[in-house]
């Protein structure tokens, strides 16, 4: 990124030798992010993140083809704002986090022109089958386009296999240790978007607007470098995630989300990506447990933050059923390639600590 | 060295309290910084908005401070906002902020810094706190024209020794003056309104109780019985109020003396029927010693008080306004908050 930012300051739309420059190294970067991604590098629309590349998505469908768009209700606020604000509807979810899939056999019909359900839960780290999914909307609602939010998928799933039944898939490069305020919108030959915001006619008339070339350099870096190493990755930080995830669940009144029981009576965490440590606690309060837990150096958090930084209910957590007070007592831990066998120790040492700390004050 | 005492001081965004966690590190105290976001509906305005916690946060960076942000939506909802609609439902008039006082600034965050390690809490009240013996007073504020102690009348002496209200030696002047001198960003900022939670802009209190309740059209009636017109909301109804009742009182001004939501009557009079002898009281506690039956007794905020012996009633000196039901009534020892209780229908 520093070259660009020092010396090849071009701007990509200019016509002299460094505006060329500039374009050439964003056009680098578009055929790298769509071999990572498994789509075409003319299929990238650059955004400012996962926020505009959702908004996009569901607006620029909903501008350019009307009819009916439906959301599933565990989405991020990006998705689920905009699909409220142009009357969409949003499909229920089962008490595991997956699709209510007899609920969206409800609502799918002819006049459904999208349905977006994301890839991986921010909150949770539930994996929803797109596959399935998207047999259900072909077979119900010809007419529709699948998108799914990767954001938080993409460090840990093979993203070309994972979003290959979807047509619009958004992407976040702060994910997956790209910079912040840079991202993408896939979007595949069949679909339609009218532009959100019209101006020069950059990334094909869709998205006008000078491009972040350092930001898209950043991101295309780190997306391949996430994707060459994301096999390794996932084979050291799964163990260490179990570890982590069975030293809470062994705390009284713990609930992790989207697991199950296989038979042998272990915890089958397949449905659930290897850097997501999601757990609920009885008689705590996120807010008090994430300040003792920040004294220590933890950095955690719960469900998601509202612009002032307080921690507001998990809608996530409500539409899979469970209860405001539990909810309210959920923490999530994310582990990332740097993650080590002492964090993990570390951690396992001071969260049950300071769960019973709260517990006895009663907060 | 004697390790510091944490405190955990309550910062709205508002130049009181940014003074006061100045204060509080002068004092040589360990202080942490907190926001409590207690309204996040359409009609946040006040005391919750994002834009407060963004100037919280900065003086608290200024004065090189940890700032937290805790969420007390569900309390603010269960313990002041359904209150108020529910007394207002009963016609009564509430005070909101003083349920915010008891219920989240006083209990919730008490329990939550208890929880948390903090060995005391501030806020930026303008009252003042002594102490002789171990035993605590609630002082009025030096500045008698800000004094905030009326809201303060509900706390315990439990809560006293672990309570600072670092700028109630300060005049309002003083304290703006310090927070220039600091260069705070606050230091210029208007006093926050009273019910933080109803907005302004989007048609006040009628439209914020209009959506929750279910308003009770009803008839006006005089001393004597009469009906004399109507009104489209019983519950909108205060007493002492004249506007708005659809009587005519250009010579003989009529003003409300009695709501009665049950019955969908209001009662007017004349001014001279507004005076009562008695106000009848629930809720009676006492913070300090009152020493005499005989005491200054405020019924608002910034109201004056008046003379009066409480004796399971209040009954003034000199006849005077009604007071409404639901209002807090403070009995005062010179400036010394000695108690309170809440008033209810004056029946004489």
């Amino acid at each position: 990124m520093l070259p660009i930012l020092e010396e090849n300051y071009g701007n990509p739309s200019g016509s002299h030798s460094m505006a060329r420059k500039a374009l050439r190294a964003i056009d680098d970067a578009r055929d790298i992010l769509a071999e990572t991604l498994g789509c075409r590098a003319q299929e990238i629309i650059y955004t400012s993140g996962g926020t505009e590349a959702d908004n996009l998505a569901i607006f620029g469908t909903h501008n350019a083809l009307g009819g009916t768009i439906i959301c599933s209700a565990t989405e991020h606020h990006a998705v689920l704002e905009p699909t409220e604000t142009i009357g969409g509807q949003i499909a229920k979810v089962n008490p595991d986090g997956s699709l209510d899939l007899n609920h969206l056999t409800d609502l799918l019909n002819e006049q459904t022109t999208l349905v977006s359900i994301g890839l991986v839960n921010g909150e949770t780290g539930i994996i929803q089958d797109l596959e399935t999914i998207s047999d259900l909307i072909k077979e119900l609602a010809p007419n529709a386009l699948l998108h799914t939010d990767a954001v938080q998928g993409f460090p840990w799933l093979d993203i070309p296999t994972a979003t290959k039944p979807a047509d619009l898939i958004s992407i976040a490069a702060h994910k997956f240790g790209g910079p912040k305020g840079i991202g993408l919108l896939v979007a595949k030959e069949k679909t339609k978007l009218a532009p959100m915001q019209l101006g020069g006619g950059q990334e094909q008339g869709i998205r006008s607007g000078t491009q972040d070339v350092a930001g898209i350099v950043g991101m295309a870096a780190a997306a391949q470098q996430t994707a060459h190493t994301r096999q390794e990755t996932i084979k050291r930080i799964t163990p260490l995630r179990n570890e982590l995830a069975d030293g809470l669940t062994r705390i009284e009144g713990s609930y992790e989300t989207g697991v199950s029981r296989n038979p042998n009576g272990e915890t089958d965490r397949s449905k659930k990506i290897a850097g997501s440590c999601h757990v609920c606690f009885d008689q705590v309060e996120s807010e008090a447990l994430l300040f003792l837990l920040e004294q220590e150096n933890i950095l955690a958090s719960a469900a998601s933050s509202c612009s002032s930084g307080a921690q507001d209910p998990s809608h996530v957590l409500a539409a899979m059923g469970y209860n405001r007070e539990l909810a309210g007592g959920s923490l999530r831990l994310s582990l990332g390639y740097k993650t080590s066998n002492d964090d993990v120790k570390t951690a396992l040492d001071i969260i049950p600590r300071s769960i019973m700390k709260l517990r006895e004050t009663g907060s | 060295m004697k390790k510091a005492k944490k405190i955990l001081v309550a910062m709205s965004g508002g130049v009181d309290s940014s003074v006061a966690a100045a204060v509080l590190i002068e004092e040589g105290f360990d202080v942490t910084g907190v926001t409590m976001k207690l309204w996040g509906g359409s009609s946040d305005t006040g005391c919750c908005s994002v834009s407060d916690v963004i100037d919280a946060r900065r003086v608290a960076d200024q004065l090189g401070i940890p700032h937290h942000v805790f969420n007390f939506g569900d309390e603010f909802d269960a313990h002041v906002v359904e209150p108020y609609v529910e007394a207002h439902a009963l016609g009564e008039t509430p005070n909101p902020c003083i349920e915010c006082n008891r219920h989240v600034k006083f209990d919730k965050l008490f329990r939550r810094a208890n929880a948390l390690g903090f060995d005391m809490i501030a806020t930026g009240h303008h009252a003042q706190i002594t102490e002789e013996k171990g035993n605590f007073r609630i002082m009025r504020s030096v500045d008698q024209s800000k004094d905030q102690s009326y809201v303060l009348h509900m706390l315990t002496q439990e809560q006293l020794q672990k309570l600072q209200f670092p700028i109630g030696t300060m005049t309002k002047k003083q304290v703006r003056e310090k927070a220039n001198a600091l260069s705070m960003q606050t230091a210029g900022k208007a006093d926050s309104q009273d019910v933080c939670f109803i907005s302004r802009t989007k048609g006040g209190r009628q439209i914020f109780l209009q959506e929750r309740l279910e308003m009770t059209s009803g008839k006006v009636i005089d001393t004597t019985g009469v009906k004399i017109a109507e009104v489209e909301a019983v519950e909108m109804v205060t007493i002492g109020q004249r506007k708005g009742l659809g009587v005519s009182g250009e010579r003989n001004p009529q003003y409300a003396i009695d709501v009665d939501v049950q019955q969908a009557t209001v009662t007017v009079g004349s001014k001279n029927d507004l005076f009562c002898q008695e106000t009848p009281i629930i809720n009676l506690h006492w913070v300090g010693n009152p020493d005499s039956d005989i005491l200054d007794v405020q019924t608002s905020a910034h109201g004056k008080t008046s003379r009066a012996r409480v004796d399971g009633h209040v009954i003034w000196e000199e006849p005077r306004m009604k007071v409404a039901p639901g209002q807090s009534v403070v009995f005062y020892k010179d400036n010394e908050v000695v108690g309170s209780a809440t008033a209810t229908k004056t029946t004489r």
